[in-house]
């Protein structure tokens, strides 16, 4: 099953390295992990999504909770949380096509932000479903390039 | 998962103290001699180069720090490594950047397995070379990422005294470990005002002390319940400094006690109670007990694959209370029905104040009666001349009042059953990373950290060939060191693995051609030294090396291919064991 841990780490160098160690060295699979600084410029947080048991999450939750820089571990795969991804495509589109990726862009309320001689890029956000969803809908034109930044989560309500 | 958050308070008690060296204008090697004496360190094992010349100018200079010049770095750091295990506190070792750096790697996968409190500082090429393949350098803090507790690459020449404090307070704390200060030569040489920061902060840095009191009432009220139970201490007992509070406790109850070989001595081995250790070269008794044992009470012990054999089968009819400093440790490798996080000495007070005498006298007495059926032992025929005996007779001269080091293999193993040690901190060995070459160096280390006391390097010939430039610093600084080299000509160990499971194909163990003199290799050192061929000339030459002033070696040339028994195979189940 795939768990969703939200990380606040100190921002020092090596910080990253060492959670990306720990992932191939103890043999866990990241399916995803998002980064960026927080409101505290010292601190930053991580969103990772990770696949195992649950014997698997315990141990990937103790050992990221040891390393020294990890502040605070939260398992949000059980929460009421918001999740969003970002999304790039470029897809082949013709004169002929344009149209139809056009309806396929508005029904998923993503934005076309550019226009080549026979393709175009599209950008969406939305949670893991949706994104999967765009990305099929446009298969059949064509697609040239995906970039996605991975998941990142907040927990809904006040805490 | 709940919601954790590591305690954020930090003491900052050595910052204050230190508040009338701030000020004072010092090279980035000076703050780093500076701050290494406020930390109380007062000895170091290092080999210079070109990238810490500044830094060893510091210490020819110093007012209290000593330096110890081994042979090789991996020698120095393993001298530090054994430091820190006799004394407890945290071995410091110096190399310069590129090969001396890299040399420490082993010794410091060494001391984190083993849990030992140590600050490797390193050379590194000038901050503007770093990341151009400059000549010396290499990323140390990347190589040693896997195997350090933290690390750090210096960058300003403010932040070393910072650095060096809270080092120490990350490798003395918590599950102790290695910790590695990588040091650009320009910012040894550059120079600051020194400045010992008033207070740590490391937020994300929690030192379990207490265990859960839910928990600890759980432990106690499984004990009342258990008819048959067994304690297992580990390296986290010696850590914790548990030795009386598990004495305590094991006299109030009556329970047998195993400890595993990095926690040798942290039990009395002639207590009654006392089964010796566990696992694959362990007692008969030890394993039968845990086999056959409802209760298992785990201290300070991380269930490794030797002490285990086969997890499925590990303690089939018992539950398992697991207490440990470090929260990852509980469940990793075997399933646990209560987990108690907390400090060995801690958590074992809170439960002397809690549990009931209960008989267990029948339980004790099965356990008594498997070690009188089953005891350690071998058969000593005339004509060659057994390790077991050499090592027995070890014991019985010192009566496990020495420090014994040892390297890896056999005559480790030997060591373990035979040298039965009797105080914590005395049996130095190599355990988790299980390092040849280890024991040398080891002995400098302790004998270094304790001049008065009889230090014994218990070492194998494969193992001592891979330190032997270590006689030399034994020489330089006086160190009255014995070696009692058993010495079989095999790689002992692997040659018992192929006897035993690749139907005796001694494939590159025999060490036989080419072998050295070592009697003639510790006199080319001014080490004394004497070969010994019989059983009845071990007691009167150990005597003498005993009663010799000075360093001496003694090379026992024993029966070949003795193996160590019992022994459970890789993967087997305890109650399986070979040659008991």
């Amino acid at each position: 099953m795939k768990h969703t841990l939200a990380v606040l780490v100190e921002n020092r160098p090596g910080v990253l390295t060492r959670i990306a160690g720990l992932f191939s060295r103890r043999g866990y699979n990241i399916d995803s992990l998002a980064v960026g600084r927080t409101e505290n410029p010292a601190i930053s947080r991580m969103t990772i999504v990770v696949e195992g048991d649950d014997r698997v999450i315990e141990q990937v939750g103790k050992q990221l909770y040891k390393l020294i820089d990890v502040i605070k571990l939260t398992d949000i795969t059980d929460e009421e949380y918001v999740d969003r991804e970002l999304f790039l495509i470029k897809v082949n589109a013709d004169p002929a096509t344009r149209g139809e990726i056009m309806q396929i862009v508005d029904i998923f309320r993503a934005r076309i932000v550019d226009i080549g001689k026979n393709s175009l890029i599209i950008e969406a956000t939305g949670d893991e479903g949706k994104i999967n969803a765009i990305e099929s809908a446009l298969r059949p034109f064509g697609i040239r390039e995906v970039v996605r930044t991975g998941k990142i989560a907040m927990v809904r309500g006040p805490k | 998962m709940p919601v954790v958050t590591k305690n954020k308070k930090r003491g900052g008690l050595l910052g204050n103290l230190a508040a009338k060296e701030n000020g004072q204008e010092m090279t980035g090697g000076e703050i780093l001699v500076k701050a290494l004496e406020l930390e109380g360190v007062d000895m170091v094992f290092g080999y210079p180069g070109g990238a810490v010349l500044a830094l060893y100018d510091a210490i020819f200079r110093a007012e209290k720090l000593q330096h110890i010049l081994t042979r090789h770095e991996q020698g120095a750091v393993h001298a530090a490594d054994a430091y820190a295990r006799v004394t407890g506190r945290p071995g410091v070792v110096i190399a310069t950047s590129g090969p001396g750096a890299t040399n420490l790697v082993t010794g410091i996968a060494n001391a984190y397995m083993d849990s030992v409190p140590l600050v490797a500082v390193t050379g590194q090429v000038a901050l503007d070379m770093v990341g151009k393949d400059s000549f010396q350098e290499a990323d140390i803090t990347g190589i040693t990422l896997p195997v350090t507790k933290y690390s750090y690459l210096v960058k300003d020449v403010k932040d070393i005294a910072g650095i060096v404090q809270e080092a120490f307070f990350l490798a003395s704390t918590g599950r102790p470990g290695p910790v590695v200060i990588d040091l650009p030569k320009d910012i040894a040489a550059a120079k600051a005002e020194f400045f010992y920061p008033p207070q740590l902060n490391v937020p994300g840095y929690r030192i379990p002390k207490n265990g859960n009191s839910q928990q600890i009432k759980q432990a106690v009220r499984m004990l009342a319940e258990a008819s048959r139970p067994v304690i297992v201490a580990g390296g986290g007992a010696v850590n914790a400094g548990a030795s009386p509070e598990l004495l305590e406790l094991v006299e109030k109850l009556g329970i047998p006690v195993i400890s595993t070989l990095m926690a040798k001595g942290v039990f009395p081995e002639n207590h009654p109670l006392s089964l010796g250790m566990p696992g694959m070269h362990g007692t008969a008794y030890a394993n039968y007990a845990i086999s056959a044992c409802d209760l298992l009470i785990s201290i300070g012990m991380r269930f490794d694959d030797r002490v285990t054999g086969k997890v499925d089968t590990f303690a089939p009819k018992a539950k398992i209370i697991h207490v440990d400093i470090d929260a990852a440790e509980i469940g990793k490798n075997v399933r646990v029905d209560v987990p108690i996080v907390g400090d060995a000495k801690f958590v074992l007070q809170q439960l002397l104040q809690l549990v009931e005498v209960k008989d267990y006298s029948q339980w004790r007495d099965r356990v008594y009666r498997w070690r009188r059926e089953f005891p350690l032992k071998y058969t000593q025929d005339c004509g060659s001349l057994k390790p077991q005996y050499v090592i027995e007779q070890i014991y019985h001269l010192t009566r496990g009042e020495a420090i014994i080091t040892t390297d890896v293999g056999q005559h480790q193993m030997w060591a373990a059953q035979y040298c039965r040690c009797h105080y914590p901190r005395r049996f130095i060995s190599s355990g988790g990373l299980g390092t040849m070459g280890f024991g040398l160096p080891a002995a400098v280390g302790a004998q270094v950290a304790k001049p008065d006391a009889l230090v014994i390097d218990i070492a194998g010939d494969g193992s001592l060939q891979m330190m032997s430039q270590e006689l030399a610093t034994i020489r330089q600084y006086g160190l009255p060191v014995k070696i009692a080299l058993i010495n079989n000509q095999y790689l002992g160990m692997v040659r018992q693995w192929q006897e035993l499971f690749f139907g005796r194909r001694y494939s590159h163990s025999d060490m036989a051609e080419g072998g050295p003199d070592f009697v003639k290799l510790a006199d080319a050192y001014g080490i004394k030294g004497m070969r010994v061929t019989k059983s009845e000339e071990v007691r009167p030459a150990l005597e003498l090396a005993i009663n010799t002033p000075e360093a001496f070696l003694i090379e026992f040339v024993v029966e070949r291919e003795e193996n160590v028994f019992p022994m459970v195979p890789a993967g087997g189940s305890l109650n399986k064991m070979l040659g008991r």
